[in-house]
């Protein structure tokens, strides 16, 4: 493995020449419409050098800094599971020869070769908890499977966490985080930590073999003492700022031991049932299957899409919804998330980003829900 | 099986969904093997008779006549479909719902004594039984395609009724509300139009009247207390092309009484 190194800033540039060279569509962090989406990358340019965000409930803000910063931006509206968990997937369709024989056509397995660069060290946490649903067991899915095989993961650790930020309270950063198994994280090909005290520069680490054959292949030098000690500041300013923090001290049995709880009638009053945070969610998974036919009745196509339980629809089992109140819908998802999650899967759903407290358009702040359910715990009431 | 008998109808509306029906064109060859287009006024003058196994109605109940009408067409019509948010509540002429429509038709007309109108647009529904309603000012011709191509294959149609936000996310537009702090009414809106003005940096007009389960409150409440609309310009925001439904008419009410509780102008 190549021992880390380190770069100018422009030196990234080389880095994604010889992705891009090598085949691969190199998506990152990139200013559009106001925010910072996920978009192709063809430069250093194509980052949002400069720029910082300004997050809270229900408003994003982008601010110019006084620097050239490239990764001083948190996470925006889109992540990984854009491409690796498309919205929409064609998954087959049925066609008929004209004499009433059906033959069934399914569109090939994705052949793309994506390295995201500037992945977060919560949304490595997020691909891991996605591995843990979708490559094995019950809900194996090829296509999720068919994305992540061919991945390169170019991850960029937090020095300026945002308004929303929660994931020191998650266990899944400001620093890329090792995969010891308490929670799965997705392994990075290589590491950039931007370091901003004296000279501006980036710390490279290797932690694959790909990794480490990109980290030789560009210009660097050796990394030193002074640079890891720097990486060590940075991470722990990060992990002050921390816009956001959640108590999971027995969040499990707290939230499981209190589904009768007023504050869930208070929530659902200032929910819309809109799904903004279960789209923006990085570990959400849920989809529903839309089956339609043309107009001749020539032609029968299967089609997912992205579905969210806040949908009267996704809950529709026999002659009706299972969850008609808002109220239920919002319990089944903050409970999910953060407690039945880890009977299911051995974790928590919550990697601590804050796109749902962000995206909310009226600002519904899941640390503020789980906090104020602590503080009138009907458990200790009861007993 | 033969082919199924279509009639278009056009009540009190602007002729934008029946233009829809029309701009198919890709598929309007298909439709016309697929299904007996037997009245269609908008399409041409030569009419089959009734009854009819299938009507696409357009429009809104405005005037004594076609209240009768509608009944006609209920009675001579296998599957009734009302299209467009004229027909299905009312559409922007249900604005004379909240006004004195006799004072208006004297302003307006030299001699009113000669309209005979109805002081509510109301919908189809409200006469008649409808089988399906499909939302949309107007509405979307891959929609329309959709609930007749379901129709002809005998399967519920695929018109989702959750929020425009999530077309919103699919298409992977940005959020206008949270990243400009424009007033949108997609959290409270049908999807169906693909989240269109989002995606163009537009707040949503609500063409689709009210989702499944609208916290119409919620979301106004928001809009005046951290996005400083005023009580006026909400009302006006729901006052559109869905203003009689049910939730957007309520909301709107709201706004006006606790603008007159504050003693703000509410005209």
């Amino acid at each position: 493995m190549a021992a880390p190194g380190v770069i100018a800033p422009s030196g990234l540039g080389s880095l994604i020449a010889l992705l891009r060279d090598e085949g691969y569509r190199v998506v990152g962090p990139t200013v559009r419409d106001g925010v910072v989406v996920h978009d192709d990358l063809a430069g250093v340019d194509d980052l949002p050098v400069g720029w910082q965000d300004r997050q809270g409930p229900g408003t994003y803000r982008l601010e110019r800094r006084d620097d050239e910063a490239l990764f001083a931006t948190a996470v925006g509206p889109h992540g990984p599971k854009r491409e690796l968990f498309p919205p929409r997937q064609h998954l087959w369709e049925a066609v008929s020869d004209g004499d009433a024989v059906f033959h069934v056509v399914e569109p090939p397995a994705p052949d793309e070769r994506i390295a995201f660069l500037g992945v977060r060290p919560c949304e490595l946490a997020a691909i891991g908890v996605q591995d843990r649903v979708l490559l094995d067991g019950l809900a194996a899915d090829r296509v999720y499977a068919a994305h992540r095989e061919q991945v390169l993961l170019i991850a960029a650790e937090c020095h300026q966490p945002a308004g929303t930020c929660f994931c020191a309270s998650m266990g899944t950063g400001p620093g890329v985080v090792d995969n010891d198994g308490s929670v799965p994280v997705a392994r990075a090909d290589l590491a950039i930590t931007e370091l901003l005290e004296g000279e501006h520069r980036l710390l490279l680490r290797a932690g694959s073999e790909e990794g480490s054959r990109l980290l030789d292949a560009i210009d660097h030098r050796a990394a030193t003492a002074e640079d890891h000690a720097a990486r060590d500041a940075s991470l722990a300013a990060a992990t002050e700022q921390m816009g956001r923090h959640l108590d999971v001290e027995d969040v499990h049995d707290l939230l499981m031991g209190n589904l009768s709880h007023p504050r869930w009638d208070e929530v659902a009053s200032r929910c819309l049932a809109c799904t903004n945070c279960t789209m923006v969610c990085p570990t959400c998974f849920c989809t529903n299957v839309e089956d339609t036919t043309d107009l001749s009745g020539e032609r029968a196509s299967r089609d997912r899409r992205w579905d969210s339980c806040f949908t009267i629809e996704f809950s529709h089992a026999g002659p009706t919804s299972v969850r008609t109140s808002t109220r239920a819908r919002y319990r089944q998802w903050l409970t999910h998330k953060l407690a039945t999650w880890i009977d299911q899967f051995d974790t928590s759903g919550c990697v601590g980003c804050g796109r749902c407290i962000t995206w909310c358009p009226v600002g519904i702040d899941l640390t503020e829900e789980v906090a104020a359910i602590r503080a009138s715990d009907g458990r200790k009431s009861t007993s | 099986m033969s082919r199924p008998s279509l009639a278009v109808w056009k009540f009190a509306s602007c002729d934008g969904c029946q233009l829809s029906l029309l701009s198919a064109e890709d598929e309007l060859l298909t439709l016309a093997e697929e299904v007996h287009i037997a009245h269609f006024l908008e399409a041409t003058r030569e009419v089959a008779p009734g009854p009819y196994d299938v009507s696409l109605v357009e429009g809104s109940i405005t005037t004594p006549a076609d209240a009768e009408r509608i009944r006609h067409v209920r009675s001579i019509s296998g599957t009734l479909i009302t299209i467009g948010a004229c027909a299905t509540a009312g559409g922007i002429q249900a604005l004379r719902n909240l006004a004195d429509v006799e004072a208006y038709a004297s302003l307006v007309y030299g001699h009113p004594e000669y309209i005979s109108t109805l002081a509510e647009s109301t919908s189809i529904a409200q006469h008649v039984p409808v089988d399906f309603e499909l939302r949309g000012c107007p509405v979307e011709v891959p929609q329309l395609l959709e609930v007749v191509s379901a129709l002809l294959a005998g399967r519920k149609p695929v018109t989702p009724p959750h929020a425009v936000c999530l077309e919103c996310k699919l298409r992977g537009a940005v959020c206008v509300m949270v990243a400009n702090g424009t007033p949108c009414l997609g959290p409270i809106t049908q999807a169906g139009c693909g989240a269109r003005c989002p995606a163009f940096n537009r707040g949503c007009y609500g063409c689709f009247g009210p989702m499944e389960t609208p916290n119409t409150a919620s979301l106004s409440d928001h809009l005046h207390d951290e996005l400083g609309i005023c009580d006026d310009d909400l009302a006006r925001l729901l006052r559109t092309f869905n203003a009689d439904a049910p939730e957007f008419r309520a909301e709107a009410r709201r706004r006006e009484s606790i603008a007159a509780a504050r003693g703000e102008d509410a005209t």
